[in-house]
C-alpha cells in the first residue's frame, strides 16, 4: 500500500467543481432501483441482519411441527403438510414488521434530510427500500420452504407450485409492508414500531387458518378466520403448492395486497415528506 | 461586494413556530450570487430551521422565500435542483463505505453507473479521502466525515450551497481544510449559505453577515463592520511582579485605551482596536522594565456581539478556550 494523502488538495478540489454538469433527472424506476441497492449494500456489511429472516422461520418450523404436529394433525408429517404453507405465509409477513423498524431507524439519520433535499421521485427512497427488503422476503421463504423438504415436505406442484406460493406471498407482504411504513413514519422510535408491528401481526397470524383447520372452532371466531386475509392468502398458497389452484383466494389476496398499497403508499410519501 | 449582484436567497418575513416555540420569527434575509453569506447566532436563534425552509425541507407557517429565483413551496422541485445541503443536518450514510455513499448519490442525480464511479473516485482523491474510500464511515474520524459530507454535496456542482455548522467539533486542522473547501466552492461560481455560531468563521469565510437572535435578524452587515460595531478585542497581561501593576495600567492606557484591573493582583487588560498596537504595547512594558508572565489578545467573541447587539449574552456561547489567569494562582 502506497501512503495516500490524507488532507483535500484545493487545486483538485477546484478541478473537482469545474467538471460537472448537471445531468438529466434519472426515471423513477433507476432512482427506486437506487435505494434498493442501497438497502442491499447494508445487508451486504452487515450479514448478520439476516439472522431474523433466516433462524426465526426455521424456528418456528421446528417447534410448531414438533411440538404440535401430533396433538392437531395426528403426526407430524401429516401436519407439515398441512401448515407449511401456513407457515410460509407467518414467517413472510413477519419480516414486513422489520421494514418499518428499519425505516424508523434510517430517520434518525442525517442521511434522510440529504434524500429529501434532492430532486427525485418522491416515494422513491421509501419504494426502493421495499424493494430491497422484498430480497429479504424471498430469502425468508426460501428458507422455509428449503428446511421443510428436508423435514419431509413434498409439495404436489413441486418446484413450480412452491415458487408460485412463494410469489403470491412475496407480492402479498410488498403491499402489507407499507402498512408498516406508516408505523415507522408515525410512531417515535423502532421499538415501539416493532411492538406495535408484532402486536397487530401476530393475532391476525395465530386467528387464520395458518395452525388449525378452523372447522373446530366456535361460531363467531371461525366467521372472522374465514374472512382474514391472511387465511385467504394461506389457502391460496396451500392450494399452488397443492397443485391446484384457488383462484378466488389467489384474486383476493393481490387485491388485498393492491388495496393495502394504494392506501398506505401516499400516506407514507406524504409523512415522508413532512417529517 | 456587489450591491447589484442578482440575489441567490431571497427571503421576507419567514416564520416558523413548532407548538409554543417560534423557532423562526419574521425573518428577512437577502445573499447576493456569488458570496459567502454568514448567519451567525447562538444554537436555538433559528439556524437551521431557517436552512430547513429554504432547502424545501419544512414549509414556512408564513411569509416567503425564492431561493435562485424559484419559491421554496410551490416550485420546490427546481429549488431542490439547484442546491445541496451540507453539515449538522444532512449528512451521509454511516452504514455505507464513503465511496458507497458518492456512487449512491451520483446514481440519484442521474450519473450513468460508469460516471458515478469515475466522479466518485475523482471527489475521493481531491479530497484526500481515497485511502479510506472502502471503509463505512462511521469508523471515519470526525474531519474526513465531513469532507466526505461536502464532497456528497458536490457530486454534482450546486449553484447554492448550504453550510449547516461545518466546523463545529473539528480540530483546527481539519477546520482550515473545510474553510477551503469552502473557498474553491466560491471560486468556482457556488453561492454560500454559511450558518455558525463562530464569529471567526464568518470573519473568515463571509463577504456578508447577518446575526439573528430569537428568529430575526438583528445586525446585518460585512464582518468589518459587524466588529466595528462590537468594539473590538482586549490585550491581557500578566505580570511577574504584581507591584508594577500601577506602572503597567499607566503604560497600556497610553499605548492602547481603557484599562481594566482584573480580580487577581497581577493581571489587567486593555481594549485593544488594533493587534499591531498590541505588539507596540507589549514591546513598551518591556522596554519600560516591566517583567510579564503571560500576554494574549482576544477575538471579539460572539457572546461580546451577542452583548453589544442585545444587551445580554448569547444563551449558549461557545466556550472560551480558559486562560491563564484562571489556571495559575
Amino acid at each position: 500500500m502506497t501512503t495516500a494523502t490524507t488532507d483535500a488538495d484545493a487545486a483538485a478540489v477546484r478541478r473537482a467543481i469545474a467538471g460537472t454538469e448537471r445531468p438529466p433527472r434519472p426515471g423513477p424506476l433507476q432512482t427506486a432501483l437506487t435505494f434498493g441497492w442501497r438497502g442491499m449494500l447494508k445487508v451486504k456489511h452487515v450479514p448478520e441482519q439476516l439472522l431474523d429472516v433466516t433462524v426465526t422461520p426455521v424456528m418456528f418450523l421446528l417447534m410448531f411441527t414438533y411440538l404440535f404436529g401430533g396433538a392437531i394433525a395426528g403426526s407430524t408429517s401429516a401436519y407439515l403438510d398441512y401448515t407449511l404453507p401456513g407457515l410460509l405465509v407467518m414467517s413472510v409477513l413477519f419480516t414486513t414488521v422489520y421494514s418499518g423498524v428499519a425505516l424508523n431507524t434510517d430517520l434518525t439519520k442525517g442521511v434522510v434530510d440529504r434524500f429529501r433535499s434532492l430532486p427525485i421521485w418522491r416515494p422513491a427512497p421509501l419504494l426502493g427500500s421495499l424493494l430491497g427488503d422484498s430480497v429479504r422476503y424471498v430469502i425468508a421463504g426460501t428458507v422455509l420452504i428449503t428446511v421443510g423438504v428436508l423435514l419431509g415436505y413434498r409439495p404436489d406442484a413441486g418446484v413450480t407450485g412452491a415458487v408460485a406460493a412463494l410469489a403470491l406471498v412475496v407480492v402479498f407482504s410488498f403491499g402489507l409492508s407499507w402498512v408498516f411504513s406508516v408505523l415507522g413514519l408515525l410512531l417515535r422510535s423502532p421499538n415501539a414500531v416493532m411492538n406495535a408491528g408484532f402486536m397487530a401481526i401476530f393475532p391476525l397470524t395465530f386467528l387464520s387458518n395458518v395452525f388449525v383447520d378452523p372447522a373446530t372452532l366456535p361460531g363467531p371466531l371461525q366467521a372472522f378466520v374465514d374472512v382474514n386475509p391472511i387465511s385467504i392468502l394461506a389457502t391460496a398458497s396451500r392450494s399452488l403448492m397443492a397443485g391446484e389452484p384457488d383462484v378466488p383466494a389467489i384474486l383476493v389476496s393481490l387485491a388485498v395486497a393492491a388495496a393495502l398499497a394504494l392506501v398506505f403508499l401516499p400516506i407514507t410519501t406524504r409523512l415522508y415528506r413532512s417529517r | 461586494m456587489a450591491l447589484h449582484a442578482p440575489l441567490a436567497v431571497e427571503a421576507t418575513a419567514l416564520t416558523k413556530s413548532y407548538g409554543t416555540t417560534t423557532a423562526v420569527s419574521g425573518l428577512d434575509l437577502a445573499v447576493p450570487a456569488g458570496t459567502v453569506y454568514g448567519v451567525l447566532g447562538p444554537n436555538g436563534a433559528g439556524k437551521t430551521t431557517t436552512i430547513r425552509m429554504l432547502a424545501t425541507l419544512i414549509r414556512p407557517d408564513s411569509g416567503s422565500a425564492r431561493v435562485l429565483g424559484h419559491d421554496v413551496v410551490t416550485e420546490a422541485d427546481a429549488v431542490r435542483a439547484q442546491v445541496s445541503l451540507t453539515g449538522q443536518l444532512a449528512s451521509v450514510d454511516e452504514e455505507l463505505t464513503g465511496r458507497e455513499n458518492l456512487v449512491l448519490l451520483g446514481r440519484l442525480l442521474g450519473l450513468s453507473r460508469a460516471g458515478a464511479r469515475a466522479r466518485a473516485d475523482e471527489l475521493l482523491e481531491a479530497f484526500g479521502i481515497a485511502a479510506a474510500a472502502g471503509k463505512l464511515v462511521k469508523h471515519y474520524s470526525g474531519g474526513m466525515r465531513r469532507r466526505l459530507d461536502i464532497a456528497a454535496s458536490i457530486v454534482v456542482t450546486p449553484r447554492l450551497m448550504f453550510l449547516d455548522e461545518p466546523t463545529t467539533g473539528l480540530d483546527p486542522r481539519s477546520r482550515n481544510q473545510v474553510w477551503e473547501i469552502a473557498r474553491a466552492l466560491v471560486a468556482g461560481g457556488t453561492t454560500i449559505l454559511l450558518c455558525t455560531q463562530y464569529l471567526e468563521e464568518a470573519d473568515q469565510l463571509a463577504d456578508g453577515i447577518a446575526v439573528i437572535d430569537r428568529g430575526r435578524v438583528i445586525a446585518e452587515g460585512t464582518p468589518a463592520q459587524l466588529k466595528a460595531s462590537v468594539g473590538t478585542g482586549a490585550l491581557h497581561v500578566r505580570l511577574l511582579d504584581p507591584d508594577r501593576r500601577p506602572d503597567a495600567a499607566d503604560v497600556l492606557d497610553r499605548a492602547l485605551g481603557p484599562v481594566s484591573l482584573e480580580p487577581d493582583p497581577a493581571v489587567l487588560s486593555a481594549t485593544c482596536p488594533d493587534p499591531a498596537r498590541a505588539a507596540t504595547a507589549v514591546a513598551e512594558l518591556a522596554r519600560t522594565g516591566i517583567g510579564l508572565a503571560h500576554f494574549s489578545l482576544d477575538q471579539p467573541s460572539l457572546d461580546e456581539v451577542f452583548l453589544a447587539l442585545t444587551g445580554r449574552g448569547a444563551e449558549e456561547p461557545p466556550g472560551p478556550a480558559p486562560t491563564l489567569e484562571e489556571q495559575t494562582s
